[in-house]
């Protein structure tokens, strides 16, 4: 697979804090992310429910319902300039015009009691100076585009006349209709069947290489990242805690989490015989957790450190990076003991 | 496989919803078809899966074996009784060795029942009418919801808590518990795993296997995800639109797919491999499923196999053999040129429900 290095950097993620105040104390939802996408490239969060991913894109847009939810820190620079410090007016601009999201169920994230012309059309007003015969001429070329039959007479229907495929396909026609250069998509086919899954991730790869726009993908689905990403962050418990390149990823996983998930997905040429990987225990709880690897508890290469302090992100290979004591030598190891011991006193 | 004792069997089971016409008197204006006419034994001890995508009677064929909905016609012959038209007292005394576990560990437990209420009650019921092998005293039971929680990997101090307090995992594993509370010799899975987190589903396919192996109890396991359907079951069913596509065993299905909708199901199922992902050829279905609302005549997967001949708009086809206990619903295997239709002799409620469809026509 290409490396996106030499192209320009569309997004760049740097330490992002996202905090949600509760009953029981501060979660921390998102707690220190960064990463970057290149321009056409298709960046894959990985992770179980709660580990943050969806508020990570939520919080590059800027839409964390505030409160109880806050931006506590970081900068978010979409082609150098901060999203974090921009107006509100300034981020309309932005928001779904350059940078646009797909979300996980189409039936919530479209207006059952407006046509889908009608929909569309606003978005495209919004943000290109168009008449509205140009914007509807614009909508049927986008829904042409993604495969919807006969787009001219089908763009008057509400929503609830499409099944969830075709909702989701006018969901991407919408977001990339003001030509978008990063499309979010928040687990675009996690409500599908495989078949029909199998139809959205061809058309999102399809449209997304002709438009050269580049994606952000969340998923929990492995199999969805293997096939469609080129970069991809593992994360757990509001932090990324491995990236990677897709191909080295699965060949040499470095953090024992991510060779965990690898190995407990079912394969379909596995031996039915042999017992499933399985990580034990839960994830943990996110309020107020104490200053370690918050993975230590169910991990099966526990050392004395991993109880006292986070690892750093070290380089382990080319465009490999990963956050486990592990990765580290034996003088960090013990140098971040010592530091924490003495803390602790 | 051959010398197994078959411990269920489902013959042509037909599972219709009706649908209100709306206005006054809410008039029936047609059937959804949910579960169209199948048939399949179930061996004891084996693990049978069931695949395929949503709306294609899955959920509704489990329930139906259950008698959570009863069937429109067919017969589901359990221990040699038929428990359609089984009265309430044998019903309630076969029920005890059928059990089901849900898809969503939220929704399945009530939430103010303690943990010990939620796995004694179906212990409670049939004690009270003497149906267990011996009358319990509530001490004795109180020492067997404990042995069940320390089956299925929960903690026994844990007995008075209430559902919301444990995680999806550790729910399911309730539910699990609730399942084996009498002993079943049947599980009934709706979707144990789909609504939980990879690294816990591991957990619940690791605990159904070992429950397996050291009770022996069947499985009818249903998910969408072909990867955990290969891992668990030992037999497959792929099911459409109500129908029976293709039954296997599940090596053979895996290896060997030959039906038009398994081969294009499996290709479309993603793998954790990216170079395998890269390379491999994707049969990418059109269009979506069709409503189950009409009668069809011709094959049911018709309107999008790629595959498809003249002789499948003539007639449904049958299941046909194809050997090594692989057997499939498709004239690409079929031998002769003309095409015979499944054997289909309707069983009293068809007939009634046809004359019914008839007359209204008429009118």
């Amino acid at each position: 697979m290409s490396s996106f290095k030499d192209a320009n950097v569309l997004l760049e993620v740097k330490d992002l804090r996202t905090h949600f105040k509760t009953d029981n104390g501060i979660l921390k939802a998102v707690d220190g992310v960064s990463f970057t996408v290149h321009e056409g490239e298709t960046v894959g969060l990985v992770g179980e429910s709660g580990c943050g991913k969806s508020v990570t894109n939520l919080s590059i847009m800027r839409l964390v319902p505030s409160p109880p939810g806050k931006i506590v820190g970081g900068e978010v620079l979409y082609r150098g300039t901060d999203i974090m410090k921009l107006s509100e007016k300034e981020l309309r601009n932005i928001r779904g015009n350059k940078i646009s999201m797909i979300f996980q169920d189409p039936m919530t994230s479209l207006n059952p009691y407006l046509r889908i012309s009608t929909q569309m059309i606003e978005t495209i007003r919004l943000h290109q100076n168009m008449t509205k015969q140009e914007a509807r001429e614009r909508a049927i070329t986008m829904l042409k585009l993604v495969g919807i039959p006969s787009a001219e007479s089908r763009i008057d229907c509400y929503p609830h006349q499409f099944s969830g495929g075709m909702r989701q396909r006018v969901m991407i026609a919408m977001a990339l209709s003001c030509n978008a250069d990063l499309l979010i998509a928040d687990e675009p086919t996690t409500a599908l069947d495989v078949t029909i899954q199998a139809q959205i991730l061809e058309l999102i790869k399809k449209i997304t290489e002709q438009l050269k726009t580049a994606v952000i993908l969340i998923t929990h689905d492995l199999g969805v990242v293997a096939g469609m990403c080129d970069k991809v962050c593992v994360m757990y418990a509001g932090r990324i805690v491995e990236s990677a390149l897709t191909d080295d990823l699965y060949a040499s996983p470095a953090h024992p989490y991510t060779k965990g998930l690898i190995a407990s997905v079912p394969k379909m040429d596995g031996n039915r015989e042999e017992r499933l990987f399985s990580i034990e225990g839960q994830p943990p709880n996110v309020i107020d957790l104490p200053p370690c690897c918050p993975f230590h508890p169910r991990c099966n290469r526990t050392c004395e450190v991993c109880r006292h302090a986070y690892p750093p992100v070290k380089q382990v290979g080319e465009d490999h990076y990963v956050a486990c004591w592990l990765a580290c030598s034996e003088e960090e190891r013990k140098g971040a003991l010592e530091g924490a011991e003495n803390n602790g006193k | 496989m051959e010398n197994k004792e078959v411990i269920l069997s489902v013959k042509n089971l037909r599972q219709h919803f009706p649908i209100d016409g709306g206005g006054l008197f809410k008039k029936t204006i047609g059937y959804i078809r949910a579960v169209d006419g199948i048939s399949f034994d179930v061996y004891k001890g084996e693990t049978v899966g069931i695949v395929g995508e949503s709306g294609c009677g899955k959920s509704t064929t489990v329930r139906s074996i259950a008698q959570l909905y009863k069937p429109t016609t067919g017969q589901v012959i359990f221990h040699g009784v038929d428990l359609c038209t089984a009265d309430k007292d044998t019903l309630l005394k076969e029920r005890r060795n059928i059990q089901m576990i849900f898809q969503d560990p939220y929704a399945s437990l009530d939430p103010r029942m303690t943990v010990r209420n939620i796995i004694l009650e179906p212990l409670r019921i049939y004690n009270k009418r003497n149906l267990l092998d011996k009358n319990y005293t509530e001490e004795e039971l109180d020492e067997k919801v404990k042995d069940l929680m320390e089956k299925v990997g929960i903690n026994k101090a844990f007995v008075n808590r209430y559902p919301h307090e444990f995680s999806g995992g550790q729910r399911q594993r309730i539910g699990i518990a609730r399942a084996l509370a009498l002993n079943p010799e049947i599980i009934l899975a709706d979707e144990p795993v789909s609504a939980l987190d990879v690294s816990i589903q591991a957990q619940i396919l690791n605990l159904i296997s070992d429950i397996q192996k050291e009770m022996g109890v069947t499985f009818i396991f249903i998910a969408h995800d072909l990867g955990v359907i290969q891992h668990i079951s030992h037999r497959v069913i792929v099911m459409y639109l109500g129908k029976i596509m293709e039954i296997s065993s599940s090596d053979e299905l895996y290896s060997n797919p030959l039906h038009p909708y398994t081969q294009a199901l499996l290709s479309a199922a993603p793998i954790p491999d990216p170079k395998l992902e890269r390379t491999r050829q994707r049969i990418v279905l059109e269009g979506d499923v069709p409503s189950p609302d009409k009668e069809r005549h011709c094959c049911y997967f018709y309107d999008r196999c790629s595959k498809r001949m003249d002789k499948c708009a003539c007639a449904v086809p049958p299941m046909f053999d194809c050997g090594n206990n692989h057997h499939v619903a498709c004239f690409l295997y079929d031998d002769k040129p003309v095409a015979e239709p499944a054997d289909d002799t309707p069983t009293e409620g068809e007939l009634k429900l046809r004359k019914k469809t008839e007359n209204k026509a008429e009118n």
